[in-house]
């Protein structure tokens, strides 16, 4: 088999709080093969951008402690310095940051940012300036050369998401890593993006590492899916094995609480309780059996492997809870806002 | 039921500079003369392209941007220009979750300082709720103790209240946003694409929260968001905005089950769906729409600079109006 583009063995993330080192991401494992999108889905807070942060070597080391391996093309990359990391960072992985605003510099023009991401020597000719126009257009930025003369406080939320999208992409990366890289967008031009990124990933066969809320988008983009719950993947399958037969009590209520079918008079389905917070979290257990409030405490407390267990083709979840999972909804109507 | 908010001819242009000089040579008609009100208890929903100007329609209502011309009236006073809205003490009943939740939290702040500032500002109500006339508290430790309250409807650990905006993810900032703007019981909170950070059970929990104040304090939302499904489901009344204008206006079913404008119905065919097996026939029918609006936009705008602007609303039926294209009735 052809090696892996990137592949995360056991990753640990810890983060220094109040002097304590708190643990957010816990062994988790992760491949990309050349021209596959993984999507990584999940509750809010439990460690999808800490992870793609992880590969792209931007934790500050100080307040940050990371173990495992992340290899990428084979190289392995947790232990870089920054220097190091430099050869990586923007070239053979491009990132799409979640919040637009706070990743571009506030001082500097726009045109200008996208050239300084460009790897060429001589920032300056027209070749690069009208490769900085070409990438405003094909990220659908009407007037590009208006744009490029502006800074970002200037552009509504939308475009400063796709001049982001601009920078990663300026090299073509072997990987793309894209934090929630549409959000910010109407439908019409995070389709013309989504289909931008897929265009760029198939003319270099590149991986995509998407993470995103938006199931709509996993539907439309991803070959496989994995969900992250307290800092762990609880299941991994191909994306209509995983739209379809969902096993996990977590993805299974993450897929419950989607609105569109929901009629404006009901009340929305929502999980139970709160994440734990991170010096609270067991992952000898599985955590998301604490919200689900009809289990025996026998099953929310028993521990459980690390590994994932095959439950089909390409499909892995952890525990066993799955196996006898139903949804009461009289425990569940009282938890409800 | 009377309108709590009137927007009338809005208009905010933005000035570009140019030149040795730096003088103002054109403008960005970021909103150019649109028209709506909201009523008292009601979510108004504002959907459209990305950079059409919603965000900025937000700013000039809750005071940080003042218009170019139009008029703002609130509950029947004018509240036009941020002086205005400063006489009337307007920001105690008009608050704003911002789009970008890292930028509009202060990094040098506690979350429990974040919260309790507009506490600190305009009182602690003496319930959660919507509404003025309550009496507020002017006191540290009813302030303290509401900063907790807020936290927990929007599901973070009452812990995090020390911690700082970069300690937290993405979704756990977008929820304080919700926390500070819920805190003065506003009666109009301008929504500006506040669950877009959220996984969907936590936006099942905010949107379920913002139902139940709605239903029992009658608060309004001007709800600004690009997930036409969440739109759906929260809103009364929907416009849909391109480049500036206002291209068509309705109930929530008069836009879904009857679009006239051809910007919006090539919106409604761009939803991503969740059935993976039609995603060929989807991206094939979304492309035959795009065709069809490339085909038919000279119609249905007049050309402004490099602009294309729509012409002005007509009405359709009594709720519905659409800026359809020259002779269309
Ligand atoms: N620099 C940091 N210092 C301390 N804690 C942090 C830091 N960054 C993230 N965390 C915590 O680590 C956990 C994981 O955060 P992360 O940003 O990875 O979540 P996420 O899955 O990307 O969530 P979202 O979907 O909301 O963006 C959260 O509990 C968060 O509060
Ligand atoms: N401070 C400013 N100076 C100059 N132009 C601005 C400023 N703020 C906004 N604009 C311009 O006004 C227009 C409308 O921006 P606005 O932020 O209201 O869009 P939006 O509809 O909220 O978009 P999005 O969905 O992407 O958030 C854009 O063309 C933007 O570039
Ligand atoms: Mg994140
Ligand atoms: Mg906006």
């Amino acid at each position: 088999m052809a090696e892996k583009l990137l592949d995360a063995q056991d990753v640990s993330v810890e983060f220094k709080i109040a002097g304590e080192y708190q643990k957010a991401l816990h062994k988790v494992n992760l491949s990309i093969n050349h021209g596959e999108v993984l999507a990584l889905v999940g509750e809010s807070g439990s460690g999808k951008s800490t992870f793609a942060m992880s590969v792209m070597g931007l934790h500050n080391p100080d307040q940050t402690k990371v173990t495992g391996s992340i290899k990428l093309n084979g190289n392995e990359l947790i232990g870089l310095t920054e220097r190091q990391f430099d050869q990586y960072r923007g070239v053979s992985v491009g990132m799409i940051f979640q919040d637009p605003l706070s990743s571009l510099n506030p001082l500097m023009k726009i045109g200008d940012q996208i050239a300084e991401a460009m790897t060429v020597h001589d920032k300056h000719t027209q070749q690069v300036s009208n490769r900085v126009l070409g990438l405003l257009d094909d990220v659908g930025i009407v007037d590009a050369k208006r744009v490029a003369q502006q800074y970002p406080h200037a552009l509504s939320g939308g475009m400063r998401q796709r001049v982001m999208i601009a920078i990663a992409l300026a090299n073509e990366p072997d990987l793309i890593i894209a934090d929630e890289p549409t959000t910010a967008l109407d439908v019409t031009i995070q389709a013309q993006i989504l289909d931008l990124i897929k265009e760029i990933q198939q003319k270099k066969n590149a991986g995509i590492l998407l993470i995103t809320h938006d199931l709509g988008v996993v539907a439309e983009m991803a070959d496989t899916v994995a969900v992250m719950y307290a800092g762990q993947i609880v299941e991994k399958a191909g994306v209509e094995e995983l739209f379809n037969h969902p096993k996990h009590p977590y993805t299974r209520s993450l897929l419950r609480a989607d609105p569109s079918d929901v009629k404006p008079g009901e009340t929305l389905y929502a999980i139970p309780g709160t994440v734990p917070a991170l010096k609270d979290m067991d992952h000898n257990k599985d955590l998301f059996l604490q919200r689900v409030p009809w289990l025996d405490e026998s099953v929310v407390n028993a521990n459980v492997k690390d590994e994932l267990q095959q439950v089909g083709d390409h499909h892995y979840v952890r525990g066993t809870a799955w196996q006898n999972f139903e949804f009461n909804d009289v425990t569940e109507g009282e938890n409800q806002v | 039921m009377s309108d709590l908010i009137r927007i009338e001819n809005l208009k905010v242009y933005y000035p570009v500079r140019s030149g040795f000089f730096n003088r103002v040579t054109d403008n960005i008609k970021a909103v150019d003369d649109v028209s709506f009100s909201i009523k008292a208890g009601q979510t108004y929903g504002l959907v459209g392209e990305s950079g059409s100007g919603k965000t900025t329609i937000g700013k000039s209502l809750v005071g940080l941007e003042d218009p170019t011309s139009g008029t703002i009236l609130f509950d029947g006073e004018e509240a036009t220009t941020i002086k205005q809205k400063k006489k009337l003490n307007y920001n105690k009943d008009v608050q704003m979750v911002f789009q970008d939740s890292q930028s509009s939290l202060n990094p040098r702040r506690s979350i429990g300082e974040i919260i309790a500032e507009p506490l600190k500002s305009f009182g602690v109500p003496n319930a959660i709720g919507a509404g003025a006339g309550d009496k507020r508290s002017f006191d540290q430790d009813d302030i303290d103790k509401r900063v907790l309250e807020l936290l927990e409807i929007v599901g973070l650990p009452a812990r995090t209240v020390t911690q700082y905006p970069f300690q937290f993810s993405g979704g756990q900032r977008q929820r304080i946003g919700v926390a500070r703007a819920l805190a003065t019981n506003p009666r109009l909170i301008v929504a500006d694409e506040p669950v877009s950070a959220l996984d969907l059970s936590v936006q099942a929990q905010v949107l379920n929260f913002m139902k139940k104040i709605q239903r029992d304090f009658g608060i309004s939302f001007l709800f600004i968001s690009h997930d036409l499904g969440v739109v759906k489901y929260m809103t009364d009344n929907i416009a849909i905005m391109h480049n500036g204008r206002f291209v068509e206006l309705g109930t929530t079913a008069d836009i879904f089950d009857d679009p006239r404008h051809i910007y919006t119905k090539r919106l409604l065919s761009a939803i991503p769906s969740l059935d993976v097996s039609k995603r060929d026939a989807n991206r094939a029918y979304r492309k035959r729409v795009e065709a069809e609006f490339a085909e038919n936009q000279a119609a249905y705008y007049e050309q402004d600079g490099l602009r294309a602007r729509a012409y002005d609303l007509k009405q359709i039926t009594p709720t519905h109006s659409a800026a359809l294209k020259k002779g269309e009735a």
